[in-house]
């Protein structure tokens, strides 16, 4: 059985991996989960300096899911490269770079920075809703979306994920725009805009009002989006959305997805991840299937 | 060495010890692990219901395999474990955050102040206080009535001081009341409750330049570190996330008060 799975001329031993943000750097996580298992670990979203994220209430539970607003709240590249780095390095997993800015500059020099870098791939946080500067600001309208993917890609020495919002009219819009200006691939979705209201006290959940929602509650949008784009472009899609177990994994690659991450889903049972990956073979083994890229875009 | 894991235990016994709030003994291999101060998750089997629920350890019986846990029902979670009978499992993950530093109350007069559902942990503390060569040790207990749940069993570990808000029983007020009206003092400080309680103690510490440890919460998600979503103002930088901003989950959620903004 072959559960190899490759993007952009990276190999993956499987295409299961983290969402960035779930799991941090990995470090918390690797106390229950054996990171050499999995296809790759991406990181939680870096910047050129620290920021320091928004106020508390930072997260609420919603129905089947969960708002955050963080803020991006992270220790800067400097920190990244002297200390989260060599921890993966330990590990026989890929190692995929969240990278996030305020500015075309920021995500630059980030990038740069990690050009010398043992990292597998980087994947551009243009979708974030929880900043005010940058994040989703830049994957809302295709023009500055091709604009910054362009400027990244002349940057680059590792293959680029641009990571979509699914707060747009039309995904495959902006799937069209990343895949004209050089992305190598795509990673989607990222968390939907939401609210909620704290009716004993007649205020905002999240000190931020608004959040990104995500968990089980969003899974059928993604779904839906990752089918729309992978019949929009070419690009290898990374899926994610509420994936709780194999089968929602699986769900995700025949709507086109070529690799699948864990999210929300950590949060609730730690080895999610560790979990779908055995899930995704036992369902190979069940129905024969010899190759894992059989699943891949497996309805049409 | 202690090992966070995901498991699930046992109930034991459970019992409402006062309106709304519960009183749940768990068999689980977490207990051998347990130090006062630390919690656990506490997960759900609702579906709806994604998070698991932070809850301060009460008391541990490393002897027997047993964690206590003495929790308000506030909303969805917490009313599901509610309904737990003896011989139920129970999804837990802990033990988590770092315990009250025991050592620094030797040969020093201690308050033990618990507010409301931040009583528990002072049990917990308590009973590892008695084996600590403490000068005196004043427990401070503030209820909203004369629901004075714990304070029975807190008496055998200290001089127990009430607090009511509806001033049914002890002092009339708050904790802070309570220590004023008895005249009260100490030179360290351990404490758990509500914000403006926490903000009262650290106040009162500094003015008498005394350590107070308190413990913190905030909504949580993965409890173990990674998302960021449990975080506290701190004064100084903080070692891990080199921005003034410290996981209650990970490295409180106890903390001096003086290193954290409230």
């Amino acid at each position: 059985m072959n559960t190899t799975v490759k993007i952009a001329g990276v190999t993956f031993k499987n295409p299961v991996m983290t969402a960035s943000g779930t799991f941090g750097s990995g470090m918390e996580y690797s106390e229950f989960v054996d990171l050499n298992r999995l296809g790759a670990v991406v990181t939680k979203g870096v910047a050129n300096v620290p920021w320091e994220g928004n106020p508390t209430p930072r997260v609420q539970e919603t129905y089947g899911g969960m708002l955050n607003a963080i803020g991006l709240q992270n220790p800067g590249i400097d920190v990244f490269i002297e200390r989260d780095i060599p921890f993966l390095k330990q590990f026989d997993t890929r190692i995929i770079v969240n990278v996030c800015g305020r500015s075309i500059a920021d995500y630059v020099e980030v990038v740069e920075r990690l050009g010398n870098q043992p990292v597998d791939m980087l994947e551009i946080n243009v979708s974030c809703p929880n900043v005010s500067h940058g994040g989703i600001a830049f994957g809302q309208n295709p023009n500055s979306l091709f604009e910054i993917t362009k400027e990244i890609k002349a940057k680059a020495k590792q293959p680029i994920i641009m990571k979509l919002s699914p707060n747009v009219t039309d995904i495959t819009e902006m799937a069209r725009a990343a895949e004209a200006a050089g992305s190598d691939a795509l990673s989607l979705i990222n968390t939907i805009t939401g609210m909620k209201i704290d009716i004993h006290r007649r205020t905002f959940a999240l000190a931020n009002k608004t959040g990104g929602l995500s968990g089980p509650a969003i899974k059928p949008v993604a779904v839906r989006m990752v089918y729309q784009v992978a019949n929009a472009v070419k690009l290898p899609i990374i899926g994610m959305g509420g994936i709780a177990n194999a089968e929602d994994a699986i769900e995700f690659m025949l709507a086109g997805a070529t690799c699948v991450a864990v999210g929300a889903m950590n949060f609730v049972n730690p080895y999610t991840t560790q979990e779908v990956i055995t899930g995704i073979e036992a369902y190979m083994c069940r129905y024969g299937i010899e190759d894992i890229s059989e699943l891949i875009g497996g309805v049409r | 060495m202690e090992q966070k894991k995901k498991e699930t235990g046992v109930v034991y016994r459970q019992q409402e010890i006062a309106t709304g709030i519960f009183d749940m003994w768990v068999e689980t291999s977490l207990a051998a692990q347990a130090r006062a101060g630390q919690f656990i998750s506490v997960y759900p089997q609702d579906k709806s219901t994604l998070l698991p629920r932070p809850i301060s350890i009460c008391e541990a019986d490393a002897e027997h395999g047993r964690l206590r846990i003495v929790y308000r029902v506030a909303g969805k979670g917490t009313k599901e474990f509610s309904g737990y009978r003896a011989g139920m499992k129970v999804d837990i993950l802990g033990t988590l955050g770092n315990g009250f530093p025991i050592a620094e109350a030797v040969k020093k007069r201690v308050f033990l102040i618990g507010g409301g559902i931040g009583i528990p942990p002072m049990l917990a503390l308590a009973k590892a206080l008695k084996d600590t060569d403490t000068a005196a040790i004043d427990i401070i207990l503030g209820y909203r009535d004369k629901e004075l749940f714990l304070s029975e069993e807190l008496a055998r570990y200290g001089s127990v001081h009430i607090a009511t808000e509806d001033g049914s029983a002890g002092a009339k007020g708050n904790v802070m009341d309570a220590i004023a009206a008895e005249g009260l003092e100490a030179d360290i400080i351990f404490a758990c409750g509500p914000m403006p309680m926490l903000r009262a103690i650290k106040q009162y510490a500094q003015e008498r330049e005394i350590p107070a440890y308190i413990s913190l919460e905030e909504r949580m998600a993965c409890g173990v570190g990674a998302c960021l979503g449990c975080v506290v103002k701190t004064r100084e930088v903080d070692h891990h996330s080199h921005v003034n901003n410290a996981r209650i989950c990970t490295d409180g959620p106890v903390y001096l008060a003086t290193e954290v903004e409230l």
